[in-house]
């Protein structure tokens, strides 16, 4: 009862729908917007292959690069199955 | 040279006819010659809006298939100085008309007018494509609601494929007390998702239910807020520089009496 008083009357706007709203907003652009060009994670998938290779050598058609949603988050996922890693010296 | 700019959406319900009307009357009434193009074929709606549904005789599709002239179908608003319309058939559907038959009509239609502003349905298919295939510029109405910005974030997607370059943002229905107790998405929220150029914030406002009744733009409204702030897109469309309206709650006895006596306007 105390709980749902101070609830109630309390100033807290982080729990606030617009807050809810707003970060359900973030991820389904986030979803939408991969989904409909799938060529955005092509492209990061070859310049990933880029930047890694620059450090190890890795098996790029083993390579999986793709994003993973749940409730709350939406997070890029890449599977990179190294080969050797490069002796590599900073100039 | 005119410009042909097209007011879309993407969810139904937003804003875009009364946008349109609202926009058009108002760059009327700052000395452009304007015309209204109604491409909701099937189910128009631009006319009611504009209080002009009994002055119709042609329409879009009776101009785009060559059994008139745009001259022809084009209806001159009595009230509005400047002000043309093109109607939408209702006996149709969006098939009727296609991309390039659009495309002719507003390249004849420039060289006559200021602006040209296009209505368009809603949605992503044919009706669309035949609002977008002859505009130079478009402006984006959403409303601070979850569904409606992502809505409008596929559109923008759309618009920047047919290069329409830097379309513009109109926020309409905005309902401050609500954004005030945290219930409602603010201008912040939207623009961190979408980002595109900002060009009008519109308050819910009771008086556009008003006008529509009346079939009388709210920019004819010296007492609508919502009026006020499409009065001030317009000028911004111009290019002039117009501060952003404060839509700040007014607080206190005052509006709860003017409730009371069903009063109008606020300030």
């Amino acid at each position: 009862m105390l709980e749902f008083l101070a609830k109630f009357f309390s100033k807290d706007t982080t729990s606030s729908s617009k807050n809810i709203a707003k970060e359900r907003l973030r991820l389904v652009l986030v979803h939408d917007r991969v989904n409909i060009s799938p060529q955005v994670l092509e492209a990061m998938r070859e310049d990933l292959i880029k930047v890694i290779s620059e450090y190890m050598e890795i098996d790029e058609r083993a390579l999986e690069v793709s994003l993973n949603q749940d409730e709350r988050t939406v997070a890029l996922m890449a599977n990179i199955p190294i080969l050797r890693l490069k002796r590599w010296t900073r100039n | 040279m005119g410009e042909v700019v097209v007011v879309t959406s993407g969810k139904g319900g937003v804003g875009k006819t009364t946008t349109t009307a609202n926009i058009g009357t108002a760059l009327a009434n700052l000395k452009n010659k304007v015309a209204l193009i109604d491409t909701d074929i099937g189910l128009r709606k631009l006319d009611l809006v504009l209080g002009l549904e009994n002055r119709i005789v042609y329409n879009l599709v009776d101009v785009t298939s060559g059994v008139c002239k745009p001259k022809q179908a084009l209806i001159r608003d009595k009230r509005t100085e400047g002000l043309y319309f093109l109607p939408a058939a209702q006996t149709r559907d969006k098939t009727s008309v296609d991309p390039e038959q659009m495309r002719q009509l507003c390249l004849e239609l420039k060289e006559e007018f200021d602006y040209v502003l296009v209505d368009c349905p809603a949605g992503i298919e044919q009706g669309f494509k035949n609002a977008v295939a002859g505009a130079d510029r478009a402006l984006v109405v959403t409303n601070p609601e979850i569904s409606s910005v992502r809505d409008a974030d596929r559109i923008i997607g759309l618009l920047e494929a047919a290069s329409i370059p830097d379309p513009q943002l109109i926020v309409n229905r905005i309902r401050p007390r609500m954004v005030k107790r945290g219930d409602m998405l603010d201008i912040d929220d939207i623009l961190d998702n979408l980002r595109i150029e900002l060009i009008g914030i519109v308050p819910e406002d009771e008086s556009v239910l008003v006008s529509t009744n009346r079939g009388e733009p709210a920019v004819l409204n010296p007492n609508s807020q919502a009026g006020q702030a499409f009065r001030n897109i317009a000028r911004r469309i111009r290019g002039e520089k117009v501060p952003y309206m404060s839509l700040e709650v007014e607080q206190g006895w005052r509006p709860w009496l003017r409730r009371v006596f069903n009063l109008q306007g606020t300030r």
